[in-house]
């Protein structure tokens, strides 16, 4: 597949919560296989655009999104798409490990079975062991698989909840600050692990470390006050930004 | 001098105490707070905390002493032969101490020269008659030696009332004095204050827990007394519940079998009816309902708490239970002949159930948003719809904590009374007719216990061995409950 293929469009997208304008005028293109970081204060709306991208902004009653999103060509706000369907397409990881309290097992085969992935108990324990295994956790799980997934370290069920998500065979992964709450071991495995599901799926990360949209992006978006003020290249984004503002957050001069 | 009286000494002493503690340390720095170690009024603080707190603690001690000492010396007067044919100590003592104060009471109108009450050689009669005259219960059949015992009883009571008035108000002039003492700008009167309030709070808790040993040994030794005259085995194996009151003859069945059926039948209704209402009407609460519905309609359903529990008896009574009868009845809507009465386990049991609603749903609703959102975003993200998400992942995490609201709405339901009292009916029955009127064990205590009962008697005394039967079983029950909540909580926190 041609890797410069284009994932995600989004044209003009306002995000209101409430009054306040959250998100204003965000243009972006996501591209396949690749993984994109988003950068930028916080407050400045990098985690609210992440959330428009599998709609888990509907969930929150104040929220109002406008604009236009498209993945793979199709609106995804348009009336006829089932935000449900959607989430499996679009699968998302959360700051703080939020496994279920359930066992391993379960974990990660609750999106197969919701969405039937699965014909038979053959089947989802290939799934289970095929997702453990894309999370990088594998060899440490495979022989406690009916333990509560609560009851694993930090880094351990975030790279569970990576497992969990990877499950319902998604296109595109959503990692909101994956890393924020993990040690710097936990953090390199969990990179380690993203620069893996590149080849497989589009990635977008939010973080706050600029060394790790460095280390892991190819693409970088910086965000300032709801505005995305740079798109480009990481490269280029962290030696050579265009904007007075992104070179200014690089540098540590604001934030 | 009363206790009234003897109270308003204490604290007029006290409050002295608060002002001149005060006014000591202030006096001493010449007005300059700054030199204090604590603020000027916890100096006060702290005599009045010495004054008063001992002398009170000293006043309650003897409060509850005092009677038992004296009891015990004077019934060591009472040779054992002076007890009459039929009766026993504790008969006669209690016969001394009322006509004691029927004494007291009798001097303290007037009616009976002090004289009298000191006077061993005194007449029957006479004193009897006294008695009489101001308005006293008095038996005519007094024997000396029980006048002269009257007569100690009461010489014990004023000379430890005097003791008592003395000692309680040298306490609190003793502490006025030590607090006073200590009242220099460099004592740290705040953390002498903080200590007593400490001390104070502790003898609060113990109060409380003391209760509640009192209560359960009056429950043990009345159950042991039962267990005397009525065989345990009989009591909690036999399958028949039919007392029989003295005069008619006849030995008692006390087996508790079909009472216990009867609390667990009803019970049971009762949770059939509460918990699938009451876990659905959370469920939507806590999930579904916009803010302005949950604002209102929450309150609405804890109000369902609130009504007397004898309200929902007349509910029971003359609403529910006619309209039972109305469908189940002979002649009633579907054709069958199963409910006689308005009095029913079903009756009983769905209003029970009624009134369990909002503890099932108060305090699931409550274990419900106990589940952190981030478990429901992890449920969305992953494409489940909001029912799979509550069915899947909110329903079984919050399920320990479900159980034990349940295990809790189930020891209220037992120990429940009014309701049943009027929509169950009084007969003990061992039966699997929801529609037969049945009673409980609470139900058949207020029964035995009402009108005369001679608590000598086993029918008197199976009261005590029902309440404690009830009472380990809701014990144990809501202990169950709270270790099931406790391990509950540990999964997050």
């Amino acid at each position: 597949m041609n890797a410069n293929s284009i994932k995600i469009t989004s044209r003009n997208v306002q995000v209101y919560y409430g009054d306040t304008h959250a998100i204003k005028d965000v243009n972006v293109d996501i591209q396949d296989k690749s993984v994109t970081a988003f950068i930028g204060p916080s407050g400045c709306g990098k985690s609210t655009f992440l959330r428009c991208l599998n709609r888990m902004n509907d969930t929150i009653d104040i929220c109002q999104v406008s604009g236009d999103i498209q993945l793979d060509g199709e609106d995804i706000y348009d009336k006829r798409v089932d935000p449900v369907q959607l989430r499996a397409k679009v699968g998302m990881v959360f700051q703080k490990p939020n496994p279920f309290p359930k066992s391993i097992y379960d974990n990660v085969a609750y999106g197969p079975r919701i969405h039937g992935l699965a014909k038979n108990k053959g089947e989802l324990d290939d799934i289970v062991e095929k997702s453990l295994r894309r999370g990088a956790i594998w060899d440490e799980v495979k022989d406690r698989l009916d333990e509560p997934g609560t009851g694993l370290s930090g880094g351990q069920q975030q790279r569970l909840c990576i497992a969990r998500a990877v499950a319902t065979e998604p296109e595109v992964l959503l990692m909101d600050e994956p890393c924020s709450a993990l040690d710097p071991i936990a953090t390199a495995q969990i990179e380690e692990l993203i620069d893996e599901l590149r080849e497989n799926y589009s990635v977008i990360i939010v973080t706050h470390s600029m060394q790790q949209a460095a280390r892991v992006s190819q693409k970088t978006a910086f965000f300032h006050l709801g505005n995305l003020v740079e798109f480009g290249e990481t490269g280029e984004i962290f030696t050579n930004p265009r904007d007075e503002r992104t070179e200014s957050y690089i540098t540590g001069r604001i934030g | 001098m009363s206790i009234f009286g003897i109270l308003l000494i204490v604290l007029v002493i006290a409050s002295a105490g608060f002002v001149l503690g005060r006014f000591k340390v202030l006096r001493n720095v010449g007005g300059n707070i700054r030199e204090l170690h604590s603020l000027p009024s916890y100096y006060g603080q702290n005599v009045f905390l010495k004054s008063a707190a001992p002398a009170f603690g000293l006043l309650a001690i003897w409060l509850i002493a005092q009677p038992v000492i004296i009891e015990r010396s004077v019934s060591t007067m009472i040779p054992p032969s002076e007890i009459p044919e039929g009766s026993t100590m504790s008969l006669v003592m209690s016969e001394i101490i009322r006509t004691a104060e029927g004494v007291r009471n009798a001097v303290a109108a007037g009616a009976m020269p002090r004289e009298m009450t000191e006077d061993g050689r005194i007449d029957i009669a006479g004193f009897t008659q006294r008695l009489k005259d101001a308005g006293q219960i008095a038996t005519s059949d007094m024997t000396q030696m029980e006048i002269r015992a009257t007569q100690r009883y009461n010489e014990l009571y004023w000379i430890g009332g005097s003791f008592m008035t003395a000692f309680t108000i040298a306490f609190a002039l003793f502490g006025l004095i030590w607090g006073l003492l200590e009242s220099k700008p460099m004592f740290r009167a705040r953390i002498a204050v903080e200590k007593g309030i400490l001390i104070l709070l502790i003898a609060a808790a113990s109060l409380a827990i003391v209760t509640t040993l009192g209560i359960v040994l009056s429950l043990v030794f009345n159950t042991i007394e039962f267990f005397r005259l009525y065989p345990a085995f009989d009591f909690f194996l036999g399958l028949s519940w039919a007392p029989s009151f003295s005069g008619r003859g006849g030995a008692s069945e006390l087996g508790i079998a079909p009472l216990l059926w009867g609390t667990f039948y009803i019970s049971f209704v009762a949770l059939l009816v509460a918990v699938p209402i009451g876990l659905y009407s959370a469920i939507y609460l806590s999930e579904y309902a916009p803010p302005s519905v949950r604002s209102i309609s929450k309150p609405l359903l804890e109000v369902l708490a609130g009504i007397p529990t004898i309200v929902y008896g007349l509910f029971a009574l003359l609403t529910v239970g006619p309209l039972l009868v109305d469908v189940f009845g002979s002649g009633g809507i579907l054709g069958v002949d199963w409910q006689d009465g308005g009095r029913s386990v079903a009756t009983a049991g769905i209003v029970m159930g009624i009134m369990l609603i909002p503890f099932v749903s108060s305090l699931s609703d409550d274990i419900i948003n106990a589940v952190p959102q981030a478990m429901r975003d992890g449920s969305y993200a992953l494409g489940a719809t909001k029912s799979e998400t509550i069915r899947r992942v909110i329903l079984p995490a919050a399920l320990p904590g479900i159980v034990g609201a349940i295990l809790l709405a189930a020891s209220r339901a037992i120990g429940e009374t009014m309701i049943v009292v009027l929509g169950a009916g009084a007969a003990a029955r061992l039966d699997l007719n929801p529609f037969e009127a049945m009673t409980t064990v609470t139900a058949k205590i207020v029964s035995q216990l009402t009108g005369d009962s001679d608590f000598t008697s086993p029918e008197a005394l199976v009261a005590f061995a029902l309440g404690i039967t009830l009472f380990v079983l809701t014990l144990g029950l809501n202990v169950f409950a709270l270790y099931i909540v406790r391990k509950y909580r540990e999964q997050y926190e």
